[in-house]
């Protein structure tokens, strides 16, 4: 199975905090990668690389065999192009309707559709989440914690991505609803044949919706391996991590 | 050795300032220029402008009107009570004309569409920094320096110049109406001495000041929000150094656009 994305060697500092001190992973086409490790680990910046929003001091980060660690301009929209992000909070727009966030890629660029076009893509995938057509003439704040994830998840499918992208999917929700997230979003990367690179600390969306598994924690990928091994390693991170021990590798206070 | 090391803080300290000071200057540089290519560079989105310039221009209507009715008033009765001390009551019009447009249309519209537009830009910029959309916005493709910096750029560089005008008529109609209720100032002398005593360069060299102006007020809320801190704090702080900076910005500005246009 070939690499989608291809981290090597990643390093990242903040002024004098070293977050990411060499990372490097692969993930595999059309499988579901999970990073598990503690809040602050560096999950979300090993993600934003991937994703362009924040430029690595130093390694190379492939995708789809490209290199972008660096892209810029034509060339990274073209590579986001492929990929959808469902971000923690939603960050949906809160000055636009839902079918409007939903379809905002749509709406916008060189392969721009007509505005009845998008909205009836918009409602489409709505319907897909679990979102009756009402929802998308309500404004993102008029909207529950539970709904605004769906609509995340709607707009980050609404153009067909090759690579999707979830930032703990499942934090704010209750287990329920986080239970009917996780569900949802194992449905669709299966369906769609996607990658998925989701970073959490919940394990239920773990083995919900993981193929492998990488634990992140002091800068470094500490171990990597299919889902079904996490009870079974014998790496002290993983062990102390899944079963939330006090007593291990890991600092309690961090 | 002790005082040695009292002047060694004392020196770094100022050290530490000034360095600070350059580097802010330097990278609101920096984003204005690329807030300023954008503006340029396609792609455009006519619908943002179109709302940021509603929302700019139109919606300050009634505090750019306001406080020009209320000063042009002012205007005249201090013009009027000043020019008694040497028998010149009769300037009045003329005062209130040249001051409204050369200055206070401009300066006074200018701080306050800065105390109601940067304030609200560096507010939604920073919310939606602090909220993660702006890292939504370039994941969907869209860079947000075209997509938010730069309509807001150019809706206010534009719309500034329309209140001043706006605020330049409705302040001489405040003198006006001071004039002749208050003062004694035939309605048509007033009118007509006002008419003859301006000249077009009094009007556009106020414009011109506007225009700048609204880039300030639009640059300052940009760029405050844009690099907004985390949280509620970093919202609130990114608003008030948008308004006081925007607001110093004004001031200076002020003066070298007068120096560069009047100054002889």
């Amino acid at each position: 199975m070939s690499a989608m994305i291809e981290l090597a060697g990643i390093r990242k500092s903040f002024g004098p905090k070293h977050i990411l001190k060499g990372v490097d992973l692969v993930v595999a086409r059309g499988q579901s990668t999970v990073i598990i490790g503690g809040s602050g680990t560096g999950k979300s910046v090993t993600l934003k690389c991937v994703l362009g929003i924040i430029s690595p001091d130093s390694g190379a980060i492939h995708v789809d065999g490209e290199d972008v660690t660096h892209a810029r301009g034509r060339k990274r929209e073209n590579q986001l192009d492929k990929m959808g992000m469902l971000f923690q909070g939603g960050a949906l727009f809160d000055s636009l309707p839902v079918w409007q966030n939903v379809a905002f890629r749509l709406l916008q660029g060189a392969r721009r559709k007509s505005r009845q076009e998008a909205r009836d893509i918009a409602v489409e995938k709505l319907r897909r989440v679990g979102l009756t057509p009402d929802v998308a003439d309500q404004f993102p704040a008029e909207l529950s914690g539970g709904m605004q994830k769906r609509v995340g998840l709607a707009r980050a499918i609404a153009a067909e991505p090759e690579i999707i992208f979830f930032d703990e999917p499942t934090t704010g929700l209750d287990p329920i609803m986080a239970d009917v997230i996780n569900d949802l979003i194992r449905e669709i990367v299966v369906e769609m044949g996607a990658t998925a690179m989701t970073i959490t600390h919940d394990m239920t969306s773990v083995r919900k919706i993981a193929d492998r598994v990488a634990m992140l924690h002091e800068g470094v990928i500490q171990w990597e391996g299919p889902v079904g091994e996490i009870d079974t390693t014998e790496n002290a991170y993983v062990h102390q991590f899944v079963n939330g021990l006090p007593d291990g590798p890991i600092e309690a206070i961090r | 050795m002790a005082v040695v090391t009292q002047i060694q803080g004392f020196l770094a300290a100022i050290g530490a300032a000034v360095l600070g000071l350059c580097q802010a200057t330097g990278s609101l540089v920096l984003f204005a220029m690329s807030g300023i290519s954008h503006v340029f560079m396609p792609p455009w989105y006519p619908m943002e402008l179109g709302r940021q310039l509603i929302r700019i221009g139109y919606f300050s209507l009634p505090v750019v009107g306001l406080t020009a009715l209320f000063t042009g008033g002012a205007l005249a009765l201090q013009v009027f009570s000043g020019g008694a001390r040497f028998n010149a009551e009769a300037v009045v019009p003329n005062i209130v004309a040249i001051a409204m447009t050369r200055e206070l249309g401009p300066v006074l519209g200018g701080l306050m569409v800065a105390g109601r537009v940067s304030a609200s830009i560096a507010a939604e910029l920073g919310t939606m920094r602090v909220t993660e959309q702006i890292d939504a916005l370039t994941t969907l493709s869209t860079n947000p320096m075209k997509y938010l910096v730069a309509p807001r750029l150019l809706a206010a560089t534009l719309a500034m110049p329309m209140l001043a005008l706006i605020g330049d008529i409705i302040g001489i109609l405040g003198g006006f109406l001071v004039g002749v209720t208050r003062l004694d100032f035939s309605p048509g002398t007033y009118i007509n001495t006002t008419y003859n005593f301006l000249t077009a360069g009094d009007i556009i060299s106020g414009l011109i000041k506007a225009a700048v102006f609204g880039f300030i007020i639009a640059l300052m809320g940009c760029y405050q929000g844009y690099n907004s801190g985390r949280g509620a704090q970093g919202v609130g702080r990114a608003t008030t150094n948008a308004v006081v900076t925007a607001s110093i910005l004004i001031l200076a500005s002020n003066y070298i656009l007068t120096e560069a246009l009047f100054g002889t």
